[in-house]
């Protein structure tokens, strides 16, 4: 029964790090891919981790599996953060049918 | 001074520990030696208010009102996200808008940062100390003044995140 | 136009999944390890989402999406490793993927930092 639940787990995963790198693939800036990339990629990873944690139980490598996800939640959104004032601070434009930029306007970016 | 290295040895030692669960005594031999070289290194960086930990309403309050809402904000983030990527016209919406938040502390303001990383549509570009000023890029804009994004964006994590870390 | 491009793209990937889930493929499930004929067809998901990335990686107009793209396949390769712990019953698996999240972690952030165009210090 468990294990049923971690599989389960691990397809919803699979489905979400597809759903992610299509999103990558498909959206038409950087800003844009960021966000589906880190939204998506990072619950899917999480989700295929604790499928694996379900499944091996409370021992060394399901233990590992937990610090795994805590060490991804902290990490990604950082790494997301850096990446998008490193990539407006380099001049990258935002797509030509966005409302509104005020990153620029305050003369910050 | 000294109180901050025992504390992040602690919390060191720990993580050792569940790194290789069970452990014996080599293991935590090795442990000790390690986990005092990282608090002697760091030690004056990562924890700055040590009193802030012996509260217990702040445990509290962590687990049980913000880690439930973040898990089911995250959920409903990926669905959204789901949806705009499957849909042929690509309904997005995209920009850049300002928000003012009341938080003062480094802590804080970096769980809040991460939190609107991980809910629907939004993710933190920058930060100003100073002004208490988040630039936030939304998939979706609804309100392009600062109140109204205030409003959607920061104000459903700002209490919460008040009880557990000011 | 666009829905005829949505339509094929759509087309294309249901059938290599198809192909992939339901396929020809053999593989003998040795004993003690249960769920090894799943994982082993789940694990062309993971490969077929990072042919994505490398995609992104060799179109991407900027630095900034081949940056991008890099920290989405380094998060992938841990969902990999996991998947090859459990299907295959080695535990060192996972201590690849704890080793591979810390390094990648540092050096997207220090590729964003040459972005910005600072040195290391500031």
């Amino acid at each position: 029964m468990v294990d049923t639940i971690g599989l389960i787990f691990i397809v919803i995963g699979l489905a979400f790090d597809a759903f992610g790198c299509l999103g990558v693939l498909r959206l038409p800036d950087v800003y844009n891919r960021l966000q589906a990339a880190t939204k998506c990629v990072t619950m899917g990873t999480c989700s295929i981790l604790f499928g694996a944690f379900l499944i091996v139980g409370l021992t060394t490598t399901g233990i590992k599996a937990l610090l795994c996800i805590v060490f991804l939640l902290l990490t990604t959104p950082v790494a997301a953060h850096a990446i998008a004032r490193g990539a407006h601070k380099s001049g990258v434009k935002l797509w030509e049918g966005s409302v509104i930029d005020r990153y620029a306007e305050d003369g910050k970016g | 001074m000294v109180k901050r290295r025992l504390i992040l040895f602690v919390m060191a030692l720990i993580v050792w520990c569940l790194l290789n669960w069970v452990p014996d005594w080599q293991h935590v031999i090795v442990g000790v030696f390690s986990a005092a070289l990282v608090s002697w290194l760091t030690g004056d960086l990562f924890i700055q208010r040590a009193y802030v930990l012996k509260h217990h309403r702040r445990y509290f309050y962590f687990v049980f009102h913000y880690v439930p809402m973040f898990i089911i904000e995250v959920i409903k983030a990926n669905i959204d996200v789901a949806y705009r990527v499957l849909h042929p016209n690509l309904p997005i919406n995209p920009g850049i808008v300002k928000v003012k938040t009341t938080l003062k502390s480094d802590t804080a303001l970096t769980f809040l940062a991460n939190s609107i990383t991980l809910t629907p549509g939004t993710m933190t570009v920058d930060i100003d100390e100073e002004e208490g000023v988040l630039y936030v890029h939304s998939i979706n804009v609804k309100g392009k003044d600062v109140e109204s994004a205030t409003r959607e964006i920061v104000q459903r994590f700002e209490n919460i995140l008040k009880e557990v870390f000011e | 136009m666009k829905i005829i491009r949505w339509v094929i793209g759509a087309v294309i990937l249901i059938s290599i999944l198809v192909y992939i889930m339901g396929g020809h493929m053999q593989f003998l499930s040795p004993p003690g390890l249960p769920y090894f004929t799943f994982l082993s067809r789940a694990l062309y998901v993971i490969l077929l989402a990072g042919t994505m990335c490398i995609w992104r990686v060799f179109l991407g107009p900027t630095g900034a999406d081949r940056i991008v793209a890099i920290d989405i396949l380094g998060i992938l390769i841990i969902g990999l490793c996991s998947i090859l712990t459990i299907s295959t019953g080695r535990t060192w698996y996972l201590d690849i993927a704890m080793a591979w999240a810390l390094q990648s972690f540092i050096s997207v952030l220090a590729f964003s930092k040459f972005l910005e165009g600072r040195s290391f210090d500031e």
